[in-house]
This record gives structure tokens, C-alpha cells and sequence, in this order.
């Protein structure tokens, strides 16, 4: 069957769908859990955005304390890992087993240097004095901060919001990672899924895309503005 | 019963899991809902216990408390209460009872037991996270119960958590305390989301067939609503709790003013949490009120439609009035002017649910059964604290009885007068079908009474005191001359609170002996509708052997067709159309 037949059966679910909405339980589930997730990270972008327009000051410039290329490739990872993710749905909706494994496992590795990049990054950050609480005595960038390059007032709340926001982030990378490596073995190489039922494929997508949303806007507001 | 000779068949074979699968670490929705049920019971008598303390450090301030010369000398030395453990105690109180009682009282107990049964399901559907939910909840409590016990004794901020006070260790003197207190709520916020998440799939998509939306039972409608509400209101607190976590141990200045954080930025968090909150607290018990007053008045609810769109405007106005917690924070006058009106508007679905219920039992045959007698009482006192609410959300009289007494008695007569009396409500007519023994009656009665009683001698006066300006969470009312004339009142209220402390044993006691000795119950002992009542009692594992198929509403009492005065949902009556799935809708 081609691609494009496939899709649009994917329109009418091939799975039989329970009374109620015309989705299946787990698929129903994921999108409720997603909101109270958007919840979550609405709690914590919006605290950002209050902290930062009410600071007692300037905020530090972008591209002075943190990474923008290295991290912009980072970002370019984890979309590439969500276009996996969508190639690995159409190839068992289109019942190849054999590109399911494939992206499916492209995806999982996207994910996890995602968070080896990102680890990287902390390391270098907390390296050159960038801590939770702020700068640290005698680093590299407290040096910055006296010579006037970085406001000193507001990099306290710099450093509270920057790791709890893109720590959260990472954490369910992680979480994403690792139930993906899990299906993978439970299911995807053995061959569980099937062109009639690949609904642990479509679950995990959602949880995945929405992880790669949030980062985009995480990335904006964080690294750009 | 001959009208029940058509009830669908219930699994009739025999559980055979072995005991830690059945009881323990069970998947089976009404164990999950029973184990919720011990859990947050236990929490409730240890936020009584809590709270009788309270009563005696305000009744007899400088005197020892008597037993009190068990606790250790941080606590009471010689039985006389310390100030640093008497603000422990105020905030305890308000967390166990908050977070570990009335929550998972409404929610965790009756959301399980009742959502499947009601609406004719196997099970949840996620039974596995649903298991996961009551274990999160466990640690939870597990966790914030061990806080009483570390060296510098349990979070000193009020269960409110307010920064700086909650986030400076240096300033609170709790640092441990605290850290298990932000712990622990980050640990029931996830308990909180697995449970919604479940509940909300399974009424959207689990129903019987012919079990339309507005065939709902008002205590489903009531838990859907607020499974909505903790979905998306627990993580924004999960997120606060972290931040607040975060400032006390790794230095980061969300809430520290002088490093730039916004100590308000908490309150916001807090109570964009907490509104929502309060209608978890509140709805699932008007729901279920809805149920037992029909069933009481032996009438069809009065106004179904116009009670389910009043829980979901409630459900949707609480996301909007938060900022009523918060006149006096200096807000923007403008914007409190905003807060009152949205706050005042929430009186009127509140207002068109009071009416319904009244105008259920207006000429209803009245059988006055002890989940009756709690049911009408949770009107009454309901009524009581929403029109207190009236006066809070307006802006010129919230000022002066901010953080009074006025406001401690508000919010006891909803959550006591109002959920807790639905509970016991609840807990009654539901017991037949949790345990397949009914509760005594008489018991129930005696129990009823003085409670009803001594709620009221214990919580109206302190509207008084609130507005003599009698401050909540003061250690030592006697050391201010304006309040002197009141210590008498507060003397008052303290010797009635211990009865009414005394008098929950009546409930303990009739609770469990019901428990071993009650009488057997039979299949539907309140001739009610639900489908749970055409399964034996208890209700087997696994609930139907084939769901039963639904013809009509929920409250189909008296009704001329039927053989005795209650029709039951699943019974067919000739010309019942067949609801479209019905055929074939095996399991």
C-alpha cells in the first residue's frame, strides 16, 4: 500500500476504538496527560517571564553566559529526532517492520545525544561559574560580572530559571528516552507492531513531538531573547 | 425485587489472585478506592488529633495540656505547648486535611469506586496507573507523616507555604521540614495527575452503552469536572513546590527578594493552584449530595440540566478567582475589583445547586437515612459557608477579616459542614456495596446529631472572633487586650470542639464493628438507580460479566411504570428503544 493510502486510513483508526471519543483509551490518555503537562511547563515559563520583567535590572544579553551554537545544533537534533519519529509512524503504517526499526531506533538516538549534548553543556556551564544560584565566587564569569559585562543583580534568578527550566526539559527527555528504548525492545524488534496495530507507536510520537514543542519554545525564550 | 429480576448477570466466578495481588498491590478499582479510603481516614483523625491541640493552646493558653507530657520537650515541655510546635501544628492540621483527607476522601475513594460502577465499566482504563496513583499518594503521606518526627519538626509555614517564610530555612527554623513538606506535595501532585488522567479517559470513554452524557449520575458529572480541575491545577502547585524546593536546597531565588525573586510570585502559583482546589474539595461532594437527596426525597433530581451546567460553569469561573486570596497583597485595585466580580458570579451556579436541591425534596416522600440526614445537613451548612464567601469576595469587607478567624470558620463550614458531611453521607450508602454490610443505622444516627451540634457550637462563634479581629494562626490569643473579652468564646469553642472530636469515636466505632458485625446487605438496601446497585455486595471483581446497557436517567424514583417507587437504569421497561451498541457489546 502506498504512503498516501495509508495516511488516510490512519484517519479512520484501524484499531477498534471504545465507546465515547474515536480514540483508543491510551492514545485519549496521552493527550489529558499532555495538558496537565502543559500545565506544568506553563507554570514554570510563566514564572520565568515574571521574574524576568519584574528583575531589579537588565538581563544578561544573550550569548554571553550560554552556548548558541552548540546548543542551536542541539535543538536541531531533537527536531530531527521528532522527523524520525514521524517516519518511523508512516513506515508501520505503511507495515515495514524493518524502516520501523530503523527510525524508531534514529529516534531514540536523537533523543539520547540530546541529553549527552545537554549534559555537556551544564558541565561547561557550571565549569566557567554558571550555577542554580547564580555566579559562582572567583569563576570565570564572576570576573564578567565585575568588569560590568553581566548585570549582577539579576544573575541569581538567571541561573534559578535556566536550569530548572531546561533541567525539567531534559528530564523528560530522559523519561522519553528511556520508555522509547524500552518499546523498542519489548516491541519494535520483535515485531509486535503491526500495520493493524501500532498504537504504542502513535502514544510514545505524541509524548515525543509535544517534548520537541516545548524545547522550541524553551530554546526561544531562553537562549534567544 | 422483581423489578431487578432483569439485572445484568455479575461475575459470578471466584477471584483467585493470591492475597498481596487482591488486597495490596491490587489493580481492582474498588480495592484502590477501599485503600484510599483507610489512608485518608487515618489522616483524618490524625488532623482531629491535630487539631484538638490547637483548640487547647487557644482555650487554655499557659496551661499544660493533659497527655501532653508524652510529647518530647521541642514539642511541649511539661505538656505546655511551645510556639515553634503550635505553628507545626496549624500547618499540619491544614495539610493532612487538605491534601491527605478530604482530597483523597472525595477523589481517590469515591472517583475510583464510584466512576466504573456508575457508568458501567469493567475497571479504569489504565488499572495499572490507576495502582500507581494510590502507591504515589502512599509515599506521600508516607513522607509528609514522617516530617512530624525529624529533629526540627514539620513545616512551620502554614499549609498555605507562603514565601519568604517557607523558603528560608534560616528564617522558619525547619530546614528538613520543610524539604519533605515540597517533597511530599510533588509526590501527590503526581498521584493527583495519574488519577485524573485516568478518570477522565474512562468517563469519556468507557461508558455502557445507552449511558449517555446526560444519563450521568451528578456524582460522575461532579468527579469528571474535578478530575479536570486537579489535571490541570496539581501540576502548576507540582511546579511551585519545586521552585520552593529548589530555593531551600540548591540556592535558587524564585522567592527571595533580595536576590530579584518575587515572594508574590508564590502566592500567585499558590492559589492559581488553590481555587481550583477548593472546588475539588467541594464538587465531587455536591455531586454525590445530588445522589443521596434524590434518593432520600424518592424524586427525580430537581433540574438535572441545570445541575450539570452549574458544575461546569463552577469548574470553569474557580480558574478565574484566584486573585481573591490576595486583596491585601497591594494588587492593582482594578484587578481586585476584577477578582471580586468573577468571585461573586461563582455565587450563582453555586446558588442554582442549592435550589435544585431544595426544590428535590419540595413535596418528596422524605425518608430521612442517615446519608439523608448528613446530605441535608450538607445544604444547610453549605449554605452557611458559600454565603460567608459572599462577604470575603467583596473587597471592602475581605480587608479588615483578612487572615480572622472569620475566614478559619468559612472554610470549616464547606470542608467540615460541607465535604465532611457529604462524606459521611457517602461513606454510609456506599458502604454496603464497598464491604456487602450495612452500617447501623441507629449508630448512624446517634453519630449524626451531635455532631450536626457541636459543628455548629465549635465553628459559628468563630465568626465572631474573626470579626473582633481575632487573627488566625496567633499562638497566645490572651497576650492582646482587644482580644481579651473574647477569651471566654474561645473557651467556648474549644470544650465544644472536643466533643466533637469525642463524638467522631460514635463514627470510628459503628465504622468498623459494621465493618465485622454489620448486618449482611442485600443487593440494593436504598432501592437507588445505579447501575452498582445490580451487582451483589460487595460488588465482585471485575464489576459486570457483560456490562449492563442503560435506558434511562439516573433518577427515575416514583416513576408510574415501575413496580416499587425506583427505577433503576438498567431495568427495561416495554418500548425502551435499544441504545445503539447495546447489541453485541460484549465486555
Amino acid at each position: 500500500m502506498t504512503h498516501a493510502t495509508a495516511t488516510a486510513n490512519a484517519m479512520r483508526p484501524p484499531f477498534p476504538t471504545e465507546r465515547g471519543v474515536e480514540a483508543y483509551n491510551t492514545k485519549l490518555g496521552m493527550w489529558v496527560f499532555l495538558a496537565s503537562e502543559v500545565m506544568f511547563f506553563t507554570g514554570l515559563i510563566g514564572s520565568y517571564i515574571v521574574l524576568r520583567f519584574g528583575a531589579p535590572g537588565e538581563w544578561a544579553r544573550p550569548g554571553i553566559v550560554l552556548n548558541i551554537p552548540v546548543t542551536a545544533f542541539n535543538t536541531f537534533l531533537l527536531i530531527c529526532s521528532s522527523v524520525s519519529m514521524v517516519k518511523a509512524y508512516a513506515a508501520i503504517a505503511d507495515g515495514n517492520q524493518k524502516m520501523l526499526k530503523v527510525w524508531f531506533l534514529l529516534t531514540i538516538l536523537g533523543g539520547a545525544m540530546f541529553v549527552g549534548v545537554q549534559i555537556y553543556e551544564y558541565l561547561h556551564l557550571v565549569h566557567s561559574g554558571f550555577v542554580p544560584s547564580g555566579v559562582r565566587e572567583g569563576s570565570e564569569l564572576a570576573e564578567r560580572v565585575a568588569n560590568g559585562t553581566l548585570p549582577a543583580a539579576t544573575m541569581g534568578l538567571y541561573g534559578s530559571t535556566f536550569y530548572t527550566m531546561t533541567g525539567f526539559h531534559g528530564f523528560h527527555v530522559t523519561c522519553g528516552v528511556v520508555s522509547m528504548t524500552y518499546l523498542f525492545f519489548r516491541k519494535v524488534l520483535p515485531g509486535k507492531y503491526t500495520q493493524q496495530d501500532y498504537r504504542g507507536v502513535e502514544v510514545v510520537g505524541l509524548y515525543w513531538h509535544f517534548v520537541d514543542l516545548v524545547w522550541i519554545i524553551l530554546f526561544t525564550i531562553v537562549y534567544l531573547i | 425485587m422483581s423489578s431487578l429480576a432483569a439485572a445484568p448477570v455479575a461475575h459470578a466466578h471466584h477471584d483467585e489472585r493470591p492475597f498481596v495481588r487482591k488486597y495490596i498491590f491490587s489493580t481492582d478499582h474498588k480495592i484502590i478506592g477501599i485503600q484510599f479510603l483507610f489512608l485518608s481516614l487515618f489522616f483524618l483523625f490524625l488532623g482531629g488529633i491535630l487539631a484538638m491541640q490547637i483548640r487547647w493552646q487557644q482555650g487554655f493558653p499557659g496551661q499544660p495540656m493533659p497527655g501532653g507530657g508524652i510529647l518530647p520537650e521541642t514539642m511541649a515541655p511539661g505538656g505546655l505547648l511551645l510556639p515553634e510546635y503550635y505553628i507545626q501544628l496549624v500547618t499540619m492540621h491544614g495539610t493532612f486535611m487538605v491534601f491527605f483527607a478530604i482530597m483523597p476522601l472525595l477523589v481517590g475513594v469515591y472517583a475510583n469506586f464510584l466512576i466504573p460502577l456508575k457508568i458501567g465499566a469493567h475497571d479504569m482504563a489504565f488499572p495499572r496507573v490507576n495502582m500507581a496513583s494510590f502507591w504515589a499518594a502512599f509515599l506521600a503521606g508516607l513522607v509528609m507523616f514522617a516530617s512530624l518526627f525529624v529533629p526540627e519538626g514539620a513545616a512551620r509555614a502554614g499549609w498555605t507555604m507562603y514565601a519568604p517564610l517557607s523558603a528560608r530555612p534560616d528564617l522558619s527554623g525547619a530546614g528538613l521540614g520543610q524539604q519533605l513538606w515540597c517533597v511530599s506535595i510533588v509526590l501527590l501532585g503526581l498521584s493527583s495527575i495519574l488519577g485524573s488522567l485516568n478518570y477522565i479517559t474512562t468517563v469519556i470513554n468507557n461508558r455502557a452503552p445507552g449511558m449517555t452524557w446526560f444519563r450521568l449520575p451528578l456524582s460522575v458529572w461532579a468527579l469528571f469536572v474535578t478530575a479536570i480541575l486537579g489535571l490541570l491545577a496539581l501540576p502548576v502547585l507540582s511546579g511551585a513546590a519545586i521552585m520552593l524546593l529548589f530555593d531551600q536546597t540548591i540556592g535558587t531565588h524564585f522567592f527571595d527578594a533580595p536576590a530579584g525573586g518575587q515572594v508574590l510570585l508564590w502566592q500567585h502559583l499558590f492559589w492559581f493552584f488553590g481555587h481550583p482546589e477548593v472546588y475539588i474539595l467541594i464538587l465531587p461532594a455536591m455531586g454525590m449530595v445530588s445522589d443521596l437527596i434524590a434518593n432520600g426525597s424518592r424524586k427525580p433530581i430537581f433540574g438535572y440540566h441545570s445541575m450539570v451546567f452549574a458544575i461546569i460553569a463552577i469548574g470553569f469561573l474557580s480558574w478565574l478567582v484566584w486573585g481573591h486570596h490576595m486583596f491585601m497583597s497591594g494588587m492593582n485595585p482594578t484587578l481586585g475589583s476584577l477578582f471580586m466580580v468573577t468571585t461573586l458570579v461563582i455565587a450563582v451556579p453555586s446558588a442554582i445547586k442549592t435550589f435544585n436541591w431544595l426544590g428535590t425534596m419540595w413535596r418528596g416522600d422524605l425518608h430521612f437515612h442517615v446519608p439523608m440526614l448528613n446530605a441535608v445537613a450538607f445544604v444547610a451548612m453549605f449554605v452557611i459557608g458559600g454565603l460567608s464567601g459572599v462577604f470575603m469576595a467583596a473587597t471592602p469587607v475581605d480587608m479588615p477579616i483578612h487572615d480572622t478567624y472569620f475566614i478559619v470558620a468559612h472554610i470549616h463550614y464547606v470542608l467540615f459542614g460541607g465535604s465532611l458531611f457529604a462524606l459521611f453521607g457517602a461513606i454510609t450508602f456506599w458502604f454496603p456495596k464497598m464491604f456487602g454490610r450495612v452500617m447501623s443505622e441507629r449508630w448512624g444516627k446517634i453519630h449524626f446529631w451531635p455532631t450536626f451540634v457541636f459543628f455548629n457550637l465549635v465553628f459559628f462563634p468563630m465568626h465572631t472572633l474573626g470579626m473582633g479581629g481575632h487573627m488566625r494562626r496567633i499562638y497566645d490569643p490572651t497576650v492582646y487586650e482587644f482580644l481579651k473579652p473574647y477569651q471566654p468564646m474561645n473557651r467556648f469553642i474549644s470544650l465544644a470542639a472536643f466533643a466533637l472530636f469525642a463524638t467522631q469515636f460514635i463514627f470510628l466505632a459503628n465504622f468498623v464493628w459494621s465493618l465485622f458485625r454489620g448486618k449482611k446487605a442485600e443487593q440494593n438496601p436504598w432501592r437507588d438507580n445505579g447501575l452498582e446497585w445490580s451487582l451483589p455486595s460487595p460488588a465482585p471483581h471485575g464489576n459486570w460479566e457483560r456490562v449492563p446497557t442503560v435506558y434511562r436517567g439516573p433518577y427515575e424514583f416514583s416513576h408510574p411504570q415501575a413496580v416499587e417507587d425506583c427505577l433503576p437504569q438498567y431495568v427495561k421497561l416495554p418500548g425502551d428503544p435499544e441504545p445503539a451498541g447495546a447489541k453485541g457489546a460484549a465486555g
